[in-house]
């Protein structure tokens, strides 16, 4: 990853001043993701997708080497890491456990949202301070019911007497919901307010309900445990976040979100490439002298990888490029760069892992082959439709009727 | 430029879910209920009505947050004085 462009205010931002006076802090924080990855997550990996459970082994491995906290400042006891870190920590983890690596990165995008617009809140450096010593992990609620898709928009709001509050949410997902400290969801600010005039609500779990309304069987990324519930809860005001959420969204929760997720698909499609390189080595072991017909297709999915770790590289940079001047990521340029890098690392996810397996063949059907890519190949269609890419592709379609640049 | 030549565009595409009436030239029309797809309408119809082209450096959130930011934009773009 090139150095990234130092900035005034690298501690608040939590800007990595990569390559300049080399902390070394990204290269520990890989060290511990692989470790945790082949002790916790690997092992697994498999019966975490089988039975769609929670992948408790490795994120009580993560909350033990305090890797839930990495992105809290260091004036508040956590380790200040940057974007550029988190991604490679859920590249890691992407390689070993896709839903070990999805609920690490969904919790870091909550943490994200917390340390760059709570800073200025007694209650939230407080709750950032819990964060480091309880390992807390955060779960969120963006979508609703009736909203179709659009998370922009909320019809729950928050309704408050004094400073109490309360908030009921119909979610059709809140990933790994029961197993979270707190929920971070969306509302209308007020029961009078415009239906995309939110904000975002820290949820206590000790002070809420789930009631579950939905489960969560499905194709692939299965041990998010995504399932729907309806959500009660009370509180103070003061859990609700002073960014409006539009800001919250564009500057931080939607970059972000792209970023880590992209990261560790990244990791799928790399670990899906190393099987498929194994299988070749071996053939072509048996037979030195020959190039295994394979190859060529490794080859080609070589290049697909690398125009995928290009992508998510660029899109990392694009955003700590940007990171301390807000004004420029609402703009309209930024918002169709973040929505590329979803959409094309997404859709080179399915292309690699295809190719994956049909380089390995039928030891890639197999489930129970070391070569197997099933798994990779049902979590990477997930990238695809977690925030369905036609409907980015709709949203960039739209904003380039205004866009200028190139 | 007027601000009420502002206004009858906003009104006819910002989608707002109150009357822009009620509004004051620095009202913040996100929180009166423009989405972000319909202030992309808007940035077009302004472009068609006013005959300007927004640059990129002005295709940001804050350039079209109230009547009062439109209208600095366009002055500009026009070669008009800020009011």
């Amino acid at each position: 990853m090139s150095a990234c462009r130092v900035l005034a205010d690298g501690e608040r931002t939590n800007v990595k001043k990569d390559g300049v006076d080399g902390t070394g802090l990204r290269d520990e924080l890989v060290a511990k993701a692989t470790k945790i990855g082949a002790e916790f997550a690997a092992p697994n990996a498999d019966a975490v997708d089988r039975e769609a459970r929670f992948p408790i082994e490795a994120i009580d491995a993560l909350r033990k080497e305090k890797m839930l906290s990495v992105f809290v400042p260091k004036d508040l006891g956590g380790l200040g890491c940057s974007v550029s870190d988190l991604s490679a920590i859920c590249y890691t983890l992407g390689l070993s456990c896709s839903a070990t690596a999805m609920v690490y990165a969904m919790h870091q995008i909550q943490a994200a949202c917390i340390v760059r617009h709570g800073h200025s809140s007694p209650y939230f450096q407080q709750y950032m301070r819990d964060m480091v010593a309880k390992q807390t992990l955060i779960a969120s609620a963006t979508s609703e019911v009736g909203v179709g898709g659009d998370v922009r928009t909320s019809i729950c709001a928050v309704e408050t007497t004094g400073s109490a509050f309360k908030l009921e949410k119909n979610a059709p997902v809140i990933s790994y919901g029961e197993h979270a400290d707190d929920i971070l969801a969306t509302a209308r600010r007020a029961p009078d307010a415009a239906a995309n005039d939110q904000v975002s609500v820290l949820v206590r779990r000790d002070a809420s309900t789930l009631e579950r309304t939905g489960g969560w069987d499905t194709l692939g990324m299965r041990g998010t445990c995504s399932n729907g519930y309806k959500l009660k809860s009370a509180g103070n005001t003061e859990q609700i976040l002073p960014t409006p959420y539009s800001e919250i969204s564009s500057n931080t929760m939607l970059p972000v979100s792209h970023i880590v997720w992209t990261s560790l698909w990244l990791g799928i499609a790399t670990d899906a490439v190393n099987r498929a390189r194994q299988f070749i080595r071996g053939e072509a072991r048996k037979k030195p002298g020959h190039v295994p017909p394979g190859a060529l297709r490794l080859a080609e999915a070589m290049n697909h990888l690398q125009t995928m770790r290009a992508t998510v590289h660029d899109g990392v940079h694009e955003y700590e490029r940007l990171i301390d001047d807000p004004d420029a990521l609402t703009g309209i340029g930024f918002a169709i760069k973040m929505n590329m890098l979803k959409v094309s690392a997404s859709q080179l996810a399915v292309e690699i892992t295809s190719e994956a397996l049909s380089i390995c063949g039928m030891a890639g059907y197999k489930s129970d082959s070391k070569f197997s890519i099933g798994r990779h190949v049902r979590d990477a269609y997930g990238a695809m439709l977690m925030i369905n890419n036609d409907r980015i592709l709709a949203a960039n379609a739209q904003l380039l009727l205004i866009h200028k640049d190139a | 430029m007027s601000s009420d030549a502002i206004r009858a565009v906003v009104k006819e595409h910002g989608r707002l879910s109150v009357d822009i009436n009620t509004l004051a030239d620095d009202a913040d029309l996100y929180a009166a209920g423009m989405t972000s797809h319909a202030s992309v309408n808007l940035m077009l119809a302004l472009e068609d009505r006013f005959e300007v082209e927004f640059p990129e450096r002005m295709l940001r959130r804050r350039a079209f947050e109230s009547i009062a930011a439109i209208k600095a934009a366009i002055d500009e773009l026009t070669g008009k004085s800020p009011a």
